[in-house]
Protein backbone atom coordinates (compact mmCIF):
# COMPACT_ATOMS: atom_id res chain seq x y z
CA UNK A 1 0.00 0.00 0.00
CA UNK A 2 3.14 2.37 0.91
CA UNK A 3 4.29 1.57 -2.38
CA UNK A 4 1.32 2.39 -4.41
CA UNK A 5 1.18 5.44 -2.30
CA UNK A 6 4.67 6.74 -3.21
CA UNK A 7 3.46 5.35 -6.64
CA UNK A 8 1.30 7.98 -7.37
CA UNK A 9 2.90 11.16 -6.12
CA UNK A 10 5.37 11.20 -9.25
CA UNK A 11 3.26 12.95 -12.08
CA UNK A 12 5.80 11.06 -14.34
CA UNK A 13 4.35 7.74 -13.37
CA UNK A 14 0.60 8.53 -12.48
CA UNK A 15 0.96 9.27 -16.64
CA UNK A 16 2.86 6.14 -17.10
CA UNK A 17 -0.42 4.56 -15.41
CA UNK A 18 -3.06 6.46 -17.57
CA UNK A 19 -2.00 5.49 -20.92
CA UNK A 20 -0.89 2.26 -20.03
CA UNK A 21 -4.34 1.30 -18.64
CA UNK A 22 -5.59 2.55 -21.69
CA UNK A 23 -3.55 1.07 -23.93
CA UNK A 24 -3.80 -2.22 -21.77
CA UNK A 25 -7.44 -2.04 -22.52
CA UNK A 26 -7.09 -1.67 -26.25
CA UNK A 27 -4.97 -3.97 -27.29
CA UNK A 28 -6.54 -6.74 -25.05
CA UNK A 29 -9.44 -6.13 -26.84
CA UNK A 30 -8.04 -6.23 -30.01
CA UNK A 31 -5.95 -9.29 -29.40
CA UNK A 32 -8.42 -11.45 -29.05
CA UNK A 33 -9.84 -11.36 -32.90
CA UNK A 34 -6.43 -10.91 -33.95
CA UNK A 35 -5.26 -13.78 -31.97
CA UNK A 36 -7.94 -16.20 -33.29
CA UNK A 37 -7.52 -15.13 -36.70
CA UNK A 38 -3.80 -16.17 -36.65
CA UNK A 39 -2.79 -12.52 -36.89
CA UNK A 40 -0.96 -11.88 -33.70
CA UNK A 41 2.28 -11.62 -35.90
CA UNK A 42 1.00 -8.52 -37.55
CA UNK A 43 1.12 -6.45 -33.98
CA UNK A 44 4.68 -7.92 -33.92
CA UNK A 45 5.24 -6.60 -37.30
CA UNK A 46 3.67 -3.51 -36.52
CA UNK A 47 5.39 -3.04 -33.47
CA UNK A 48 9.37 -2.62 -35.22
CA UNK A 49 7.75 -0.17 -38.01
CA UNK A 50 6.74 1.58 -35.12
CA UNK A 51 10.86 2.10 -33.74
CA UNK A 52 11.35 2.67 -37.41
CA UNK A 53 8.83 5.45 -37.11
CA UNK A 54 9.88 7.00 -33.46
CA UNK A 55 13.93 6.92 -35.14
CA UNK A 56 12.63 9.19 -37.62
CA UNK A 57 10.72 11.83 -36.08
CA UNK A 58 13.49 11.43 -32.88
CA UNK A 59 15.87 12.29 -36.29
CA UNK A 60 13.20 15.10 -37.81
CA UNK A 61 12.64 16.56 -34.36
CA UNK A 62 9.47 16.55 -34.38
CA UNK A 63 6.18 14.90 -32.08
CA UNK A 64 6.90 11.18 -32.13
CA UNK A 65 3.13 10.55 -31.98
CA UNK A 66 2.51 12.84 -34.75
CA UNK A 67 4.68 11.24 -36.63
CA UNK A 68 4.75 7.30 -35.81
CA UNK A 69 0.70 7.10 -35.81
CA UNK A 70 0.48 8.06 -39.89
CA UNK A 71 3.25 5.31 -40.79
CA UNK A 72 2.15 2.64 -38.46
CA UNK A 73 -1.06 2.77 -39.79
CA UNK A 74 -0.40 2.60 -43.44
CA UNK A 75 2.13 -0.33 -42.35
CA UNK A 76 -0.57 -1.70 -41.02
CA UNK A 77 -2.31 -1.73 -44.69
CA UNK A 78 0.31 -3.52 -46.06
CA UNK A 79 0.90 -5.72 -43.67
CA UNK A 80 -2.82 -6.79 -43.93
CA UNK A 81 -2.24 -7.27 -47.47
CA UNK A 82 1.05 -9.21 -47.83
CA UNK A 83 0.02 -11.72 -44.99
CA UNK A 84 -2.30 -13.01 -47.38
CA UNK A 85 0.30 -12.87 -50.02
CA UNK A 86 0.61 -16.60 -50.95
CA UNK A 87 3.55 -16.19 -52.63
CA UNK A 88 5.89 -15.60 -49.82
CA UNK A 89 3.74 -16.75 -47.42
CA UNK A 90 2.38 -14.25 -44.44
CA UNK A 91 4.85 -15.02 -41.65
CA UNK A 92 8.08 -14.76 -43.64
CA UNK A 93 6.34 -11.68 -45.30
CA UNK A 94 5.88 -10.20 -42.18
CA UNK A 95 9.24 -11.38 -40.95
CA UNK A 96 11.06 -9.55 -43.87
CA UNK A 97 8.56 -6.43 -42.82
CA UNK A 98 9.71 -6.16 -39.52
CA UNK A 99 13.49 -6.55 -39.44
CA UNK A 100 13.60 -4.08 -42.34
CA UNK A 101 11.91 -1.48 -40.54
CA UNK A 102 13.91 -2.06 -37.34
CA UNK A 103 17.16 -1.75 -39.91
CA UNK A 104 15.75 1.94 -41.03
CA UNK A 105 15.29 2.68 -37.64
CA UNK A 106 19.00 1.90 -36.34
CA UNK A 107 20.59 3.33 -39.14
CA UNK A 108 18.83 6.42 -39.22
CA UNK A 109 19.45 7.14 -35.19
CA UNK A 110 22.96 6.14 -35.35
CA UNK A 111 23.58 8.75 -38.59
CA UNK A 112 21.89 11.31 -36.40
CA UNK A 113 22.22 10.79 -32.62
CA UNK A 114 23.91 7.59 -32.68
CA UNK A 115 22.71 4.49 -30.70
CA UNK A 116 22.18 5.97 -27.03
CA UNK A 117 19.76 5.86 -24.15
CA UNK A 118 16.79 6.93 -26.27
CA UNK A 119 17.41 3.92 -28.83
CA UNK A 120 17.50 1.26 -25.48
CA UNK A 121 14.11 3.08 -24.19
CA UNK A 122 12.85 2.57 -27.77
CA UNK A 123 13.57 -1.08 -27.41
CA UNK A 124 13.10 -1.81 -24.17
CA UNK A 125 10.32 0.97 -22.67
CA UNK A 126 10.66 3.97 -20.15
CA UNK A 127 8.36 4.57 -17.59
CA UNK A 128 9.58 8.00 -18.37
CA UNK A 129 8.62 8.21 -21.57
CA UNK A 130 5.21 10.10 -21.34
CA UNK A 131 5.04 14.22 -21.71
CA UNK A 132 2.37 15.79 -21.08
CA UNK A 133 0.67 16.48 -24.15
CA UNK A 134 1.53 12.85 -25.24
CA UNK A 135 -0.91 11.82 -22.55
CA UNK A 136 -3.63 14.19 -23.87
CA UNK A 137 -2.94 12.87 -27.13
CA UNK A 138 -3.00 8.75 -25.55
CA UNK A 139 -6.12 9.50 -24.02
CA UNK A 140 -8.05 10.76 -27.22
CA UNK A 141 -7.03 7.90 -29.64
CA UNK A 142 -7.24 5.36 -27.31
CA UNK A 143 -10.99 6.56 -26.33
CA UNK A 144 -11.73 6.82 -30.29
CA UNK A 145 -10.52 2.95 -30.34
CA UNK A 146 -12.47 1.45 -27.57
CA UNK A 147 -15.11 3.38 -28.99
CA UNK A 148 -14.94 2.12 -33.00
CA UNK A 149 -14.77 -1.12 -31.00
CA UNK A 150 -17.94 -0.80 -29.18
CA UNK A 151 -19.74 0.17 -32.25
CA UNK A 152 -17.94 -3.04 -34.41
CA UNK A 153 -17.96 -5.23 -31.62
CA UNK A 154 -20.77 -7.49 -33.36
CA UNK A 155 -19.33 -6.91 -37.11
CA UNK A 156 -15.72 -8.09 -35.74
CA UNK A 157 -17.05 -11.04 -33.94
CA UNK A 158 -19.03 -12.31 -36.90
CA UNK A 159 -15.54 -11.51 -39.40
CA UNK A 160 -13.42 -13.60 -36.42
CA UNK A 161 -16.13 -16.06 -36.19
CA UNK A 162 -16.47 -16.76 -39.86
CA UNK A 163 -15.04 -14.59 -42.39
CA UNK A 164 -16.50 -16.40 -45.14
CA UNK A 165 -20.08 -16.43 -44.02
CA UNK A 166 -20.14 -12.90 -43.19
CA UNK A 167 -18.17 -11.99 -46.91
CA UNK A 168 -21.13 -14.41 -48.63
CA UNK A 169 -24.01 -12.08 -46.21
CA UNK A 170 -22.80 -9.21 -48.11
CA UNK A 171 -20.56 -7.78 -44.85
CA UNK A 172 -17.63 -5.72 -46.29
CA UNK A 173 -14.72 -8.35 -44.27
CA UNK A 174 -12.17 -6.03 -46.18
CA UNK A 175 -13.51 -2.96 -44.59
CA UNK A 176 -13.47 -4.22 -40.60
CA UNK A 177 -10.01 -6.26 -41.29
CA UNK A 178 -8.57 -3.01 -41.84
CA UNK A 179 -10.16 -1.53 -39.13
CA UNK A 180 -9.08 -3.63 -36.72
CA UNK A 181 -5.69 -3.44 -38.12
CA UNK A 182 -5.67 0.45 -38.20
CA UNK A 183 -7.15 0.09 -34.45
CA UNK A 184 -4.20 -1.75 -33.86
CA UNK A 185 -1.20 -0.04 -35.23
CA UNK A 186 -2.72 3.07 -33.20
CA UNK A 187 -2.57 0.95 -29.83
CA UNK A 188 0.77 -0.03 -30.78
CA UNK A 189 2.67 3.35 -31.23
CA UNK A 190 0.30 4.72 -28.10
CA UNK A 191 1.98 2.05 -25.96
CA UNK A 192 5.36 1.41 -27.81
CA UNK A 193 7.36 3.90 -25.40
CA UNK A 194 6.30 2.50 -22.19
CA UNK A 195 6.76 -1.41 -23.54
CA UNK A 196 9.45 -0.95 -25.61
CA UNK A 197 9.19 -2.00 -29.28
CA UNK A 198 10.32 -5.67 -28.55
CA UNK A 199 7.44 -5.69 -26.37
CA UNK A 200 4.54 -4.33 -26.92
CA UNK A 201 3.48 -7.13 -28.91
CA UNK A 202 2.78 -9.58 -25.72
CA UNK A 203 0.33 -6.78 -24.41
CA UNK A 204 -1.65 -7.78 -27.77
CA UNK A 205 -1.44 -11.52 -27.39
CA UNK A 206 -1.22 -12.71 -23.75
CA UNK A 207 -4.08 -11.35 -22.05
CA UNK A 208 -6.03 -13.10 -25.12
CA UNK A 209 -4.41 -16.20 -24.71
CA UNK A 210 -5.02 -16.70 -20.86
CA UNK A 211 -8.83 -15.64 -20.97
CA UNK A 212 -9.57 -17.96 -24.08
CA UNK A 213 -8.06 -20.52 -21.18
CA UNK A 214 -10.50 -18.84 -18.50
CA UNK A 215 -13.55 -17.97 -20.52
CA UNK A 216 -15.86 -19.82 -23.18
CA UNK A 217 -17.71 -17.78 -24.50
CA UNK A 218 -16.94 -14.41 -27.41
CA UNK A 219 -17.55 -11.92 -24.84
CA UNK A 220 -16.93 -13.20 -21.52
CA UNK A 221 -13.08 -13.61 -22.96
CA UNK A 222 -13.58 -9.84 -24.29
CA UNK A 223 -14.36 -9.11 -20.86
CA UNK A 224 -11.41 -11.40 -18.96
CA UNK A 225 -9.22 -10.21 -21.25
CA UNK A 226 -9.35 -6.38 -20.70
CA UNK A 227 -9.60 -7.04 -16.95
CA UNK A 228 -6.47 -9.59 -16.95
CA UNK A 229 -4.38 -6.87 -18.98
CA UNK A 230 -5.39 -4.26 -16.77
CA UNK A 231 -4.41 -5.84 -13.37
CA UNK A 232 -0.93 -7.11 -15.01
CA UNK A 233 -0.37 -3.88 -16.46
CA UNK A 234 -0.92 -2.12 -12.80
CA UNK A 235 0.75 -4.89 -10.90
CA UNK A 236 3.56 -4.37 -13.28
CA UNK A 237 4.20 -1.27 -12.90
CA UNK A 238 3.86 -1.56 -9.42
CA UNK A 239 6.59 -4.21 -9.42
CA UNK A 240 8.68 -2.73 -11.33
CA UNK A 241 8.84 0.28 -9.45
CA UNK A 242 9.51 -2.09 -6.27
CA UNK A 243 12.10 -4.01 -7.99
CA UNK A 244 13.39 -1.49 -10.01
CA UNK A 245 13.47 -3.13 -13.09
CA UNK A 246 12.28 -1.91 -16.68
CA UNK A 247 8.35 -1.26 -16.89
CA UNK A 248 7.95 -3.66 -20.05
CA UNK A 249 9.66 -6.28 -18.56
CA UNK A 250 8.36 -6.59 -15.76
CA UNK A 251 4.63 -6.41 -16.99
CA UNK A 252 5.25 -9.08 -19.78
CA UNK A 253 6.04 -11.27 -17.02
CA UNK A 254 3.12 -10.71 -14.66
CA UNK A 255 1.63 -11.28 -17.73
CA UNK A 256 3.25 -14.79 -18.40
CA UNK A 257 2.07 -15.95 -14.75
CA UNK A 258 -1.29 -15.25 -15.01
CA UNK A 259 -0.96 -17.05 -18.80
CA UNK A 260 0.59 -19.83 -16.60
CA UNK A 261 -2.22 -20.04 -13.67
CA UNK A 262 -4.83 -19.78 -16.25
CA UNK A 263 -3.29 -22.94 -18.36
CA UNK A 264 -2.76 -24.68 -15.31
CA UNK A 265 -6.43 -24.30 -14.35
CA UNK A 266 -7.82 -25.38 -18.06
CA UNK A 267 -5.35 -28.65 -17.23
CA UNK A 268 -6.97 -29.22 -13.62
CA UNK A 269 -10.47 -28.39 -15.01
CA UNK A 270 -9.75 -30.53 -18.74
CA UNK B 1 -44.17 -21.93 -59.68
CA UNK B 2 -41.78 -18.61 -59.73
CA UNK B 3 -37.93 -19.04 -60.62
CA UNK B 4 -36.29 -17.42 -57.83
CA UNK B 5 -32.57 -17.50 -59.38
CA UNK B 6 -31.79 -18.49 -62.68
CA UNK B 7 -28.31 -18.99 -64.51
CA UNK B 8 -28.18 -19.07 -67.95
CA UNK B 9 -24.73 -19.55 -70.40
CA UNK B 10 -22.72 -19.40 -66.80
CA UNK B 11 -19.17 -19.44 -67.62
CA UNK B 12 -16.00 -18.87 -65.08
CA UNK B 13 -12.87 -18.72 -65.27
CA UNK B 14 -9.36 -18.36 -62.90
CA UNK B 15 -6.89 -15.87 -65.28
CA UNK B 16 -8.16 -16.83 -68.74
CA UNK B 17 -8.50 -20.36 -67.89
CA UNK B 18 -12.03 -21.61 -68.45
CA UNK B 19 -12.99 -23.72 -65.02
CA UNK B 20 -17.06 -24.19 -66.51
CA UNK B 21 -18.44 -23.59 -69.10
CA UNK B 22 -22.37 -22.67 -70.10
CA UNK B 23 -24.26 -23.91 -67.07
CA UNK B 24 -27.59 -23.23 -67.25
CA UNK B 25 -30.03 -24.34 -64.52
CA UNK B 26 -32.60 -22.64 -62.38
CA UNK B 27 -34.30 -22.79 -58.94
CA UNK B 28 -37.68 -22.62 -58.15
CA UNK B 29 -39.63 -21.21 -55.46
CA UNK B 30 -39.28 -24.42 -52.60
CA UNK B 31 -37.11 -25.90 -54.89
CA UNK B 32 -34.65 -28.56 -53.59
CA UNK B 33 -31.30 -28.42 -56.14
CA UNK B 34 -28.48 -31.03 -55.30
CA UNK B 35 -25.85 -30.15 -57.22
CA UNK B 36 -22.89 -33.55 -57.95
CA UNK B 37 -19.57 -32.95 -58.87
CA UNK B 38 -16.35 -34.40 -58.79
CA UNK B 39 -13.62 -32.75 -56.77
CA UNK B 40 -12.24 -30.43 -59.01
CA UNK B 41 -15.22 -29.94 -60.75
CA UNK B 42 -15.85 -26.14 -60.52
CA UNK B 43 -18.41 -26.66 -57.60
CA UNK B 44 -16.72 -24.39 -55.08
CA UNK B 45 -16.39 -21.98 -58.26
CA UNK B 46 -20.31 -22.19 -58.88
CA UNK B 47 -21.01 -21.47 -55.01
CA UNK B 48 -18.71 -18.37 -54.90
CA UNK B 49 -20.50 -17.06 -58.24
CA UNK B 50 -23.93 -17.78 -56.90
CA UNK B 51 -22.88 -15.70 -53.72
CA UNK B 52 -21.37 -12.88 -55.75
CA UNK B 53 -17.60 -13.83 -54.65
CA UNK B 54 -16.83 -14.07 -58.20
CA UNK B 55 -17.71 -12.47 -61.08
CA UNK B 56 -18.95 -14.09 -64.47
CA UNK B 57 -16.77 -14.07 -67.57
CA UNK B 58 -19.73 -15.02 -69.42
CA UNK B 59 -23.05 -15.46 -68.80
CA UNK B 60 -25.78 -14.66 -65.75
CA UNK B 61 -27.12 -15.29 -62.92
CA UNK B 62 -30.74 -13.58 -61.91
CA UNK B 63 -31.93 -13.35 -59.37
CA UNK B 64 -35.88 -13.11 -58.38
CA UNK B 65 -36.64 -9.06 -58.44
CA UNK B 66 -35.63 -6.74 -55.23
CA UNK B 67 -33.62 -9.99 -53.73
CA UNK B 68 -29.67 -9.65 -53.60
CA UNK B 69 -27.17 -11.46 -53.38
CA UNK B 70 -26.33 -11.42 -50.04
CA UNK B 71 -30.19 -12.72 -49.13
CA UNK B 72 -28.71 -15.95 -49.71
CA UNK B 73 -28.43 -18.46 -46.71
CA UNK B 74 -25.29 -19.70 -46.95
CA UNK B 75 -24.01 -22.74 -45.03
CA UNK B 76 -20.26 -22.95 -45.39
CA UNK B 77 -18.44 -26.27 -44.75
CA UNK B 78 -18.12 -26.47 -40.82
CA UNK B 79 -14.64 -28.19 -41.10
CA UNK B 80 -12.68 -24.68 -42.40
CA UNK B 81 -13.65 -22.88 -38.95
CA UNK B 82 -11.48 -22.28 -36.20
CA UNK B 83 -12.01 -25.65 -34.00
CA UNK B 84 -10.73 -23.83 -30.81
CA UNK B 85 -12.80 -20.35 -30.84
CA UNK B 86 -14.69 -19.41 -27.43
CA UNK B 87 -18.74 -18.33 -28.50
CA UNK B 88 -21.37 -19.24 -27.07
CA UNK B 89 -24.66 -20.89 -29.56
CA UNK B 90 -26.65 -17.61 -29.34
CA UNK B 91 -23.78 -15.30 -30.34
CA UNK B 92 -23.47 -17.12 -33.28
CA UNK B 93 -27.08 -17.53 -34.23
CA UNK B 94 -27.44 -13.83 -33.55
CA UNK B 95 -24.38 -13.01 -36.09
CA UNK B 96 -26.66 -14.16 -38.78
CA UNK B 97 -28.81 -11.42 -38.43
CA UNK B 98 -25.85 -8.66 -38.92
CA UNK B 99 -26.67 -8.69 -42.81
CA UNK B 100 -30.09 -6.87 -42.12
CA UNK B 101 -29.45 -4.23 -39.49
CA UNK B 102 -27.44 -1.44 -42.00
CA UNK B 103 -25.78 0.96 -39.63
CA UNK B 104 -26.96 -0.22 -36.65
CA UNK B 105 -24.21 -1.24 -34.35
CA UNK B 106 -26.02 -3.53 -31.70
CA UNK B 107 -28.91 -6.27 -31.67
CA UNK B 108 -32.14 -5.23 -30.52
CA UNK B 109 -35.36 -6.96 -30.11
CA UNK B 110 -36.11 -7.76 -33.57
CA UNK B 111 -32.63 -9.20 -34.16
CA UNK B 112 -32.81 -11.88 -31.27
CA UNK B 113 -36.85 -12.16 -31.92
CA UNK B 114 -35.46 -13.58 -35.25
CA UNK B 115 -32.89 -15.85 -33.63
CA UNK B 116 -34.76 -17.20 -31.15
CA UNK B 117 -37.49 -18.36 -34.05
CA UNK B 118 -35.04 -19.74 -35.93
CA UNK B 119 -33.09 -21.95 -32.87
CA UNK B 120 -36.45 -22.61 -31.84
CA UNK B 121 -37.50 -24.19 -35.40
CA UNK B 122 -34.66 -26.36 -35.49
CA UNK B 123 -34.90 -27.84 -32.01
CA UNK B 124 -31.63 -25.80 -30.66
CA UNK B 125 -32.73 -23.10 -28.52
CA UNK B 126 -32.23 -25.03 -25.26
CA UNK B 127 -28.43 -24.81 -26.28
CA UNK B 128 -28.50 -21.30 -26.68
CA UNK B 129 -26.29 -21.18 -23.44
CA UNK B 130 -23.67 -23.85 -24.57
CA UNK B 131 -20.07 -23.39 -25.77
CA UNK B 132 -20.15 -23.63 -29.86
CA UNK B 133 -17.30 -25.82 -29.96
CA UNK B 134 -18.20 -28.56 -27.19
CA UNK B 135 -20.94 -29.42 -29.91
CA UNK B 136 -21.50 -32.52 -31.43
CA UNK B 137 -21.03 -32.35 -35.43
CA UNK B 138 -24.47 -32.73 -36.11
CA UNK B 139 -25.17 -29.95 -33.13
CA UNK B 140 -22.83 -27.66 -34.77
CA UNK B 141 -24.41 -27.86 -37.98
CA UNK B 142 -27.88 -27.12 -36.57
CA UNK B 143 -27.05 -23.86 -34.90
CA UNK B 144 -24.82 -22.64 -38.02
CA UNK B 145 -28.09 -23.41 -40.33
CA UNK B 146 -29.95 -21.38 -38.17
CA UNK B 147 -27.69 -18.57 -38.48
CA UNK B 148 -28.37 -18.96 -42.29
CA UNK B 149 -31.62 -18.81 -41.52
CA UNK B 150 -31.60 -15.46 -39.37
CA UNK B 151 -29.67 -14.17 -42.69
CA UNK B 152 -31.95 -15.19 -45.42
CA UNK B 153 -35.19 -17.26 -45.46
CA UNK B 154 -36.03 -17.60 -49.20
CA UNK B 155 -32.85 -19.19 -50.13
CA UNK B 156 -30.43 -21.36 -48.67
CA UNK B 157 -26.79 -22.47 -50.08
CA UNK B 158 -25.27 -25.39 -48.38
CA UNK B 159 -21.54 -26.58 -49.04
CA UNK B 160 -20.71 -30.11 -48.32
CA UNK B 161 -23.11 -29.75 -45.22
CA UNK B 162 -23.20 -33.72 -44.33
CA UNK B 163 -19.69 -34.56 -44.88
CA UNK B 164 -18.03 -35.14 -41.39
CA UNK B 165 -21.49 -36.30 -40.15
CA UNK B 166 -21.71 -39.59 -38.88
CA UNK B 167 -24.81 -41.80 -40.41
CA UNK B 168 -27.45 -41.06 -37.83
CA UNK B 169 -26.04 -37.55 -37.81
CA UNK B 170 -26.70 -37.11 -41.44
CA UNK B 171 -30.60 -38.66 -41.49
CA UNK B 172 -31.31 -36.07 -38.75
CA UNK B 173 -29.88 -33.42 -40.71
CA UNK B 174 -31.92 -34.26 -44.14
CA UNK B 175 -34.70 -34.36 -41.85
CA UNK B 176 -34.14 -30.71 -40.32
CA UNK B 177 -33.61 -29.44 -44.23
CA UNK B 178 -36.33 -31.40 -45.40
CA UNK B 179 -38.67 -29.44 -42.86
CA UNK B 180 -37.30 -26.28 -43.57
CA UNK B 181 -37.58 -26.70 -47.32
CA UNK B 182 -40.93 -27.83 -46.88
CA UNK B 183 -42.18 -24.53 -44.96
CA UNK B 184 -40.75 -22.82 -48.18
CA UNK B 185 -37.40 -22.47 -48.48
CA UNK B 186 -35.96 -23.25 -51.67
CA UNK B 187 -32.51 -24.83 -51.07
CA UNK B 188 -29.39 -25.38 -53.06
CA UNK B 189 -27.32 -28.08 -51.73
CA UNK B 190 -24.07 -28.99 -52.58
CA UNK B 191 -23.16 -32.85 -52.03
CA UNK B 192 -20.82 -35.62 -52.89
CA UNK B 193 -23.50 -38.33 -50.81
CA UNK B 194 -25.36 -38.91 -54.56
CA UNK B 195 -27.51 -41.88 -52.59
CA UNK B 196 -29.08 -39.98 -49.50
CA UNK B 197 -29.10 -36.51 -51.38
CA UNK B 198 -31.76 -37.90 -54.60
CA UNK B 199 -33.85 -38.98 -52.13
CA UNK B 200 -34.54 -35.22 -50.95
CA UNK B 201 -33.74 -33.54 -53.66
CA UNK B 202 -36.75 -32.57 -56.34
CA UNK B 203 -34.07 -31.49 -58.42
CA UNK B 204 -30.20 -32.49 -59.79
CA UNK B 205 -27.71 -30.29 -61.09
CA UNK B 206 -24.72 -32.95 -62.35
CA UNK B 207 -21.15 -31.35 -63.37
CA UNK B 208 -18.13 -32.15 -64.34
CA UNK B 209 -15.52 -31.81 -67.50
CA UNK B 210 -16.20 -28.09 -67.13
CA UNK B 211 -20.03 -28.32 -67.78
CA UNK B 212 -23.62 -29.56 -66.91
CA UNK B 213 -23.94 -33.38 -67.89
CA UNK B 214 -27.04 -33.43 -66.48
CA UNK B 215 -29.84 -31.17 -64.87
CA UNK B 216 -33.34 -32.84 -64.64
CA UNK B 217 -35.33 -34.52 -61.38
CA UNK B 218 -33.92 -37.11 -59.60
CA UNK B 219 -36.13 -39.64 -61.29
CA UNK B 220 -34.69 -38.29 -64.82
CA UNK B 221 -31.53 -38.98 -63.19
CA UNK B 222 -31.41 -42.26 -61.70
CA UNK B 223 -32.76 -43.78 -65.40
CA UNK B 224 -30.12 -41.69 -67.52
CA UNK B 225 -27.50 -43.08 -64.70
CA UNK B 226 -28.57 -46.56 -65.45
CA UNK B 227 -28.55 -46.26 -69.01
CA UNK B 228 -24.90 -45.22 -68.77
CA UNK B 229 -23.88 -48.23 -67.25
Amino acid sequence: MEIIKTLFSYSFIMRAVIVGILVSLCSSVLGVSLVLKRYSMIGDGLSHVSFGALAIAAALNSSPLMVSVPIVVIAAFFLLKISKNSFLGGDAAIAIFSSSALAVGIVVTSMTSGINADICNYMFGSILAMSESDVYISVILSAIVLILYLLFYNRIFAITFDESFSRATGSRTDLYNMAVAVLTAITIVLGMRIMGALLISSLIIFPALSAMRICRFFRGVILCSAIISVLCFFTGIVLSYALEVPVGASVVLVNLAVFMLSSLRAKIKA
Amino acid sequence: MKEILTVKNLTLSYEGKNVLENINFDVQEGDFLVIFGENGSGKSTLIKALLNLKMPSKGKITLREGMRHCDIGYLPQAALLEQNFPASVWEVVLSGTLNKMGLKPFYTKKEKDIAKKNMELLSIYDLKRECFRNLSGGQKQRVLLARALCSANSLLLLDEPVSGLDPAATADFYEVICKINDAGTAVIMVSHDVHSSLSVAKHVLHIGAKTTIFFGTPHEYEIEQMGGR
